[in-house]
């Protein structure tokens, strides 16, 4: 343990990106079997501890502490497992430090309500550092600036192999990651998992920043406003993935029974609707099926869910990404012409004239509801990641309105000490402001600053870590779509919303109302 | 008359140096020598009355003494005596071993006034020859560059020196402008520094392999800029929660501080078991709570002018 959270400290102040990666592949290439393989897992965000979570350290937390006490340590820290690991007692003298596979194999084989039982017991024999790793890896969210992609290039860097192989079969296998690093070590071939159905990495689009693209050379589709979602099928077993890579099979079992097709297809899940140009639901819809583990018949005849598919990866075992976008979306209307149309239909192409008659029907799409407009390369293999070049997402303008602050919060992580968590109100036709959302992003560090100097210096109230401002200071707020909802007493909340710009020379009964939001939904 | 007042006060007890207790501009000073010669660099020529540890006087019946609080060079508890009734005052305190400053006393009182910068249970200092280790480690580590660390001109930057000179290290220490005449001040008080070289107009290649210690405000400063490939260190109490090291951009957190932890301001109240205890700056709200359930009277004074989180 106390190499693990030797590397998780050392990511945390290494500011390198390349220090990064090179403390991780010092890491995997000098610890041993299965240690290395967990840290692995946790660095990917591919480690799941069942018996433990959040609440349990919570749990644990107010059994040993004054809860005032603990509050007041966890308000200033501004994250939980930190504060418990510099809260706890002082390790004795003579305590062994557990390895990475002895907390694992503990926590594993317990149950949830023994768990902190078990967890208090591993806390007794860590210092402080360590005691911060364990409850980070026993909770899953390492939060040290790692992505997935850059933990797979520390182990291509450890071992010398290209991130692309490693992405190619990292899907198919499973923590603590044995065969990977048999392989690395060039003691077996590269992991063959040909007959299970699993992940390949998604291509992606980078945003079209003010460019015009030649049609001849680029198809144009509509954005649909649902989930990317990658199904695959052995012909035995069909599995869906999120954008992440996520499995999400039990949360739509409907479409994975109705593909009767063998191969990968790529398409964006969708709830149908009269919304997205009256063809599918807004996302509003979609989000009551999403994150549920089961789902019951009502759910599924309520929100009847269906894919539009994009692209096919695979057709039966034959690997297609090497081919052109539009070999690739030939085979595809072949495949799809198999599948029930119910549940699957094509993602249109867009028959635009030029650039130009493109961008008349892309601005007309707010009023279709539509997010914007793709655009791909005809001649683009399917590649993972973003490629500079290859799709472009060419998102319509966001909505902005003047609001209000009227609460902060302070943020956690980098931010705790700031208070950078903002909710902001419109007002009502009698001159009350109510709120109408929360954001906490878009607005660079100065901008923080001072908010957060604002927020001090303008509180009239205090509700434990929120505190209530002087209605002065009016944010313009960028969003995406504004909708009913029972969450605001303004009845209705906006989606994505982020500060674009600090109004400072707007006095705050200048700013939006109510019925001017309301207006803007769909 | 006041304590530690931060505006200029016609008669001024001053605990300790730091520019947050001894402002300038005041009638008449009450300090130790030490402090008062701090004030004297700081301020120029500033006159006081010499107060050396243990020693007092008395004004309008009340007996003033000062005793070691072992935060700084000449930092003073200050003790009030009226009519049978005990007053301290901590000023700023810590009881760990510093080989730059008197121990700590603890002195009997009915009424004490502590400080709190550190109290909040997450604030463990650890032993301060584990940070040194860490940091010498690093300094191994990377001969190719050097260390910068960020401390504290008064106190922090000398206690560094001292402690980097007990566990061995015997090489030059490159130290900021701005450190040279405490530094000086200190070696005329007999704390033995070693050899410190200013690192100001040398060459990159000079400070390859070296320690170097500059007052905060300068590690991501342009004056930084000279130095071979710096690691960027910074010796406080608050290098302890992470975030708190990660918004001054610090690689190496050294947790060391000149204050006193959780465990010392609790202890210390149990020690003295005072009838009253008066929470003045930091963490008040949380030692009030620990006062509370350890059935100890305590309550919070807010004072002006003390910064939060400015040294440590």
């Amino acid at each position: 343990m106390q190499a693990f959270s030797a590397l998780i400290d050392g990511l945390i102040y290494t500011r390198s990106r390349d220090h990064k990666v090179r403390l991780i592949a010092d890491y995997l290439r000098n610890t041993p079997d299965p240690d290395r393989g967990w840290a692995l897992a946790a660095l990917a965000g591919t480690l799941s501890i069942a018996t433990v979570k959040a609440a349990a350290i919570r749990a644990m937390a107010e059994e040993r502490f004054d809860p005032m006490l603990f509050r007041m340590s966890r308000d200033y820290v501004g994250d939980t497992a930190e504060t418990v690991a510099l809260m706890w007692p002082e390790v004795s003298a003579d305590a062994v430090a557990p390895t990475v596979s002895e907390v694992i194999d503990l926590l594993n084989s317990t149950s949830r309500a023994r768990a902190p039982i078990v967890l208090a017991g591993l806390m007794d024999r860590l210092d402080a550092n360590g005691r911060y790793a364990l409850l980070k890896l026993a909770t899953g969210g390492m939060r040290v600036g790692i992505s997935a992609r850059l933990a797979k290039t520390a182990f291509g860097q450890a071992f010398d192999l290209s991130v692309d192989d490693v992405e190619e079969v990292w899907h198919a296998l499973r923590p603590p990651y044995a065969e990977l690093f048999a392989w690395g070590e060039g003691k077996s071939d590269r992991p063959d998992p040909a007959d299970s159905a699993f992940f390949r990495p998604f291509m992606l689009a980078h945003p079209l920043e003010d460019g015009i693209v030649d049609l001849d050379a680029y198809a144009a589709e509509w954005k649909w406003d649902g989930i990317r979602i990658q199904i695959a099928s052995t012909g035995g077993e069909t599995r869906l993935f999120s954008r992440g890579g996520d499995e999400v099979t039990a949360a739509f079992p409907e479409i994975a029974a109705a593909f009767n097709g063998i191969g990968v297809v790529d398409g964006e899940l969708l709830v149908r609707g009269d919304v997205q140009g009256g063809e599918a639901a807004s996302f509003n819809a979609l989000q009551q099926r999403l994150g549920r583990k089961n789902v019951t018949a009502a759910m599924q005849a309520e929100y009847p869910v269906f894919v539009r598919l994009y692209d096919i990866l695979f057709d039966g075992a034959e690997d297609l990404r090497s081919l052109t976008w539009t070999a690739r979306r030939e085979r595809l209307e072949r495949f799809a012409a198999q599948l029930d149309p119910l549940r699957f239909d094509l993602s249109a192409i867009i028959a635009a004239r030029d650039f130009n008659h493109l961008a008349e029907m892309r601005a007309a799409a707010r009023e279709a509801e539509i997010e914007g407009v793709m655009l791909k390369r005809r001649d683009s293999p399917y590649l993972a990641g973003r490629k500079v070049g290859l799709w472009y997402k060419w998102k319509r303008e966001p909505l902005v309105a003047d609001c209000v602050m009227m609460y902060a919060q302070r943020g956690s992580g980098k931010r705790s000490s700031f208070y950078s968590d903002y909710t902001f109100g419109c007002w009502t036709p009698d001159g009350a402001l109510l709120p109408v959302g929360k954001a906490y992003s878009g607005f660079s560090d100065a901008e923080l600053k001072w908010l957060d100097r604002f927020v001090r210096d303008n509180t009239v109230a205090r509700f434990g870590p929120v505190r209530e401002v002087e209605k002065s200071l009016v944010l313009e707020v960028a969003f995406d779509a504004v909708h009913e909802s029972k969450r605001h007493k303004s009845g209705i909340a906006m989606r994505f919303p982020r500060i674009s710009r600090l109004r400072r020379d707007k006095p705050a009964d200048e700013a939006d109302t109510i019925a001017a939001l309301r207006a803007m939904i769909g | 008359m006041w304590i530690d007042p931060s505006r200029p006060a016609e008669r001024a007890l001053v605990t300790h140096g730091h520019a947050d207790h001894a402002r300038s501009g005041h009638g008449a000073v009450w300090a130790t020598p030490e402090t008062l010669a701090i004030m004297a660099l700081r301020y120029g020529t500033e006159m006081g009355t010499p107060m050396p540890y243990g020693d007092g006087f008395e004004a309008n019946g009340v007996k003033i003494s000062f005793h070691p609080a072992g935060h700084v060079l000449g930092s003073a508890q200050i003790l009030l005596e009226h009519a049978g009734e005990r007053v301290v005052v901590t000023g700023d305190y810590k009881r760990r071993f510093d080989p730059t400053c008197a121990p700590f006393e603890a002195v009997a009182c009915d009424v004490l006034i502590t400080e709190a910068t550190f109290g909040l249970p997450v604030f463990t200092h650890p032993p301060i020859e584990d940070e040194i280790a860490k940091l010498l480690a690093a300094r191994a580590a990377h001969q190719e560059g050097c260390i910068l660390i960020g401390a504290y001109a008064l106190g922090k930057a000398q206690r560094v020196i001292a402690e980097l000179r007990r566990a061995g290290y015997d090489a030059p220490i490159y130290i900021h402008g701005a450190m040279q005449k405490m530094c000086d001040l200190y070696a005329a008080h007999d704390v033995a520094l070693g050899e410190l070289i200013l690192a100001t107009g040398l060459a990159k290649a000079e400070m390859k392999g070296a320690i170097v210690i500059a007052p905060p405000s300068a590690l991501n400063d342009r004056w930084a800029q000279r130095l071979p490939d710096p690691i960027t260190a910074m010796a406080s109490g608050w290098m302890r929660v992470r975030q708190r090291a990660r918004q001054r951009n610090v690689e190496l957190p050294l947790v060391i501080s000149d204050h006193a932890d959780w465990t010392e301001l609790t202890d210390t109240l149990l020690e003295l078991r005072p009838s009253e205890t008066w929470i003045t700056h930091g963490r008040t709200d949380a030692l009030g709570r620990w006062c509370e359930l350890h059935q100890l009277k305590a309550r919070a004074l807010d004072l002006v002018g003390r910064e939060e989180e400015e040294e440590g």
